[in-house]
Parts: structure tokens; sequence; C-alpha cells
């Protein structure tokens, strides 16, 4: 046991998954206080937890949910922030399982941190297992912290004082930079992040990431007219 | 939230999901459409990393988190553990906030 807890701890690609599902554990505590403070049962929290899976669609659901905001707005900002996933389930097509119920089951695993973590990888393999142990990690932690926040959230208080909303975003950029190592891929995320933070003030949240996914299409424009 | 919209959220988040992981399926990574596809990546997690670090509900915000991802970012860079990105990144946004 503590053989192979050793070898996993020193294969990176596992281990980082691991540690960014546990890291997602500390969100799923605060949503679970938001979703409790906001009126939302704990048999509701949970199965937003379990079934939606997008940290950031349902937070935007239960913030303006809560702030008295319209249903229906609520619901597409929501939307509008799980649409990046299906460019990332694109980016994944090639390591996903070739059945199709692997892949049903595959698909509601992919949210931004089984993709990145997955994309940063060399070999097809460590990608398809960075991509299990990630998304299922987030998927435990995420879950059993919605738990813990719907029910004993006061007792823990909030976790973003330990500012792990600085930790995603490092993150996602310690999981960039292996592909910007590629110099038309650097040119591609920096329009990228042009594009984000030129529109964040401009559109509703959901859109900046979407606006910067067209960055990848530039890039296919550039190469058609190269042909 | 009722259960209606939270079944309604459920399924289109999925449906998401579950277009982009089948229309994959058929591409090749050959070719112009999969280089195309190489790109979302960097592309996507870019937007995300800025929406991440500077917005502040809507408009652009420099404080304790851009601190906290600096710091990470450059740890990083340098190649120091994924742990230690967290762990950084962490400690110096929560540090500004106590300040």
């Amino acid at each position: 046991m503590a053989e192979r807890l050793r070898a996993f701890w020193y294969q990176e690609h596992k281990r980082d998954g691991f540690l960014l599902g546990l890291a997602v554990g500390s969100f799923g505590i605060t949503f679970g206080v938001l979703a409790n403070s906001a009126g939302l049962s704990g048999p509701k929290a949970l199965t937003m937890s379990l079934l939606v899976f997008t940290g950031a669609s349902q937070f935007a659901a239960v913030g303006i949910a809560n702030s008295g905001g319209e249903p229906l707005s609520a619901l597409g900002t929501a939307l509008l922030l799980s649409a990046r996933n299906c460019a990332y389930a694109l980016s994944l097509a090639q390591i996903l399982p070739q059945k199709t119920g692997g892949r049903l089951l595959a698909a509601q695993l992919v949210i931004d941190e089984s993709a990145a973590m997955s994309n940063a990888q060399s070999s097809p393999q460590d990608a398809k297992e960075a991509f299990w142990i990630t998304g299922l990690s987030v998927f435990v932690f995420w879950n059993t912290g919605t738990l813990v926040g719907v029910f004993i959230g006061e007792v823990v208080g909030n976790p973003q004082q330990w500012g792990l909303d600085a930790a995603f975003p490092a993150a996602f950029l310690a999981l960039l930079l292996p592909h910007v190592r590629e110099k038309e891929k650097l040119r591609t995320a920096l329009l990228g992040a042009v594009i984000a933070v030129a529109t964040i003030p401009f559109v509703p949240s959901g859109l900046p990431v979407l606006f910067a996914a067209l960055s990848a299409v530039a890039f296919f424009g550039l190469e058609i007219r190269k042909r | 939230m009722t259960w209606i919209s939270i079944g309604a959220l459920a399924v289109g988040c999925y449906f998401f999901k579950v277009i982009g992981v089948f229309a994959g399926r058929g591409l090749r990574v050959s070719g112009v459409g999969g280089e195309v596809l190489s790109h979302l990546t960097p592309a996507v997690l870019a937007g995300l990393i800025m929406v991440q670090t500077f917005d502040g509900g809507g408009t652009l915000k420099v404080g304790a988190v851009t601190a906290g991802v600096a710091a990470g970012g450059l740890a990083a860079f340098v190649r120091l553990p994924f742990p230690v990105v967290l762990v950084s990144a962490s400690a110096v946004t929560a540090l500004l906030r106590l300040l």
C-alpha cells in the first residue's frame, strides 16, 4: 500500500490531478455555504453538484437566484458559463474511450481542471490517466465539499480566506506553460488573453472565455491563407 | 431555484459536454482541423486565467488575487512542483487579505 502510494506520488500527472481535485473541494464547501444561505435545500444543492457539476455555472445560478434575479437570466448565465466545456470536450476527443457508454460517462467529467491537466501531458497514456484521475478527484471532492458546506458550513468558515481563489488561475497558468513553449500556440494564447481582458467589462460573464476560443479560429484563418 | 430549473441546468450543461465529446470522435488528428483543435486549449485556458485573475464582477480588478496568481505563475515558470504553485498563489493572496 505504502509502496503504491509512493509510486502514485512520484507520477506527477496523477499526484497533481489528485491535488487539484482536493483544492476544488474547498470551493465545494463555499458552494454549499452559498447554496445554504440562498435557501437551497441540502438535496437540491447536492443534486446540482452531482448532475450540473460545473463550478462556475453553479455559483452563477445560485448567486443570481439569491440576489433576486430572474430565474431565466440565472439559467442563461449559468449555461453560457458552461459552454466552454464543449471546447474542452473537443480537445479531449482523441483520448476519451471509443465506446459510446464510456464516452457518455467521461463527458460528465469534462471540466476546466480535467481538460487542462490532461492536455498538458505529452503522451496519450499520461493524458488519459490525468483526465480520469483529475476528473474523478474533482467530482469526489466537489461533492464532498458541497455536503460539508451545506451541513457544517458555519463551523468550517469561508475557505476563500485562505486565498484558494488565486490557486486556480495559477494552476491553469502552470498547465498552460507546456503549450506555449511552441511559438504559434504562444501567439494563440496571448491573443485569447487579450480578447478576454478586453471584453470582461462589456459582456456578461461566460462570454469572455468563449470569445478567447476565437483566437484558435483566428489561427485557423492564418493557416488557411498560408496554404 | 426550483427542481425544474436545476434539471434544466443539469441537462444543458451535460448537453454541451456530450456535443463536444461526440463531435470530436470523428475528427482526425492530422490536418488543419487537428491543429486548430490543439490550439483550442491554450486559447480557452488563457481566457479563463484572465477572467479568474482580473474579473471583479464585470470590471477589471487588480488586487490580492492578481498578486497571488503572479507568485504562482512565477513558481510555475521556474518549474517548481505543482503543489508549490498552488500553495504560493494561495499564501500570497491570503497574506495580502490579512493586511
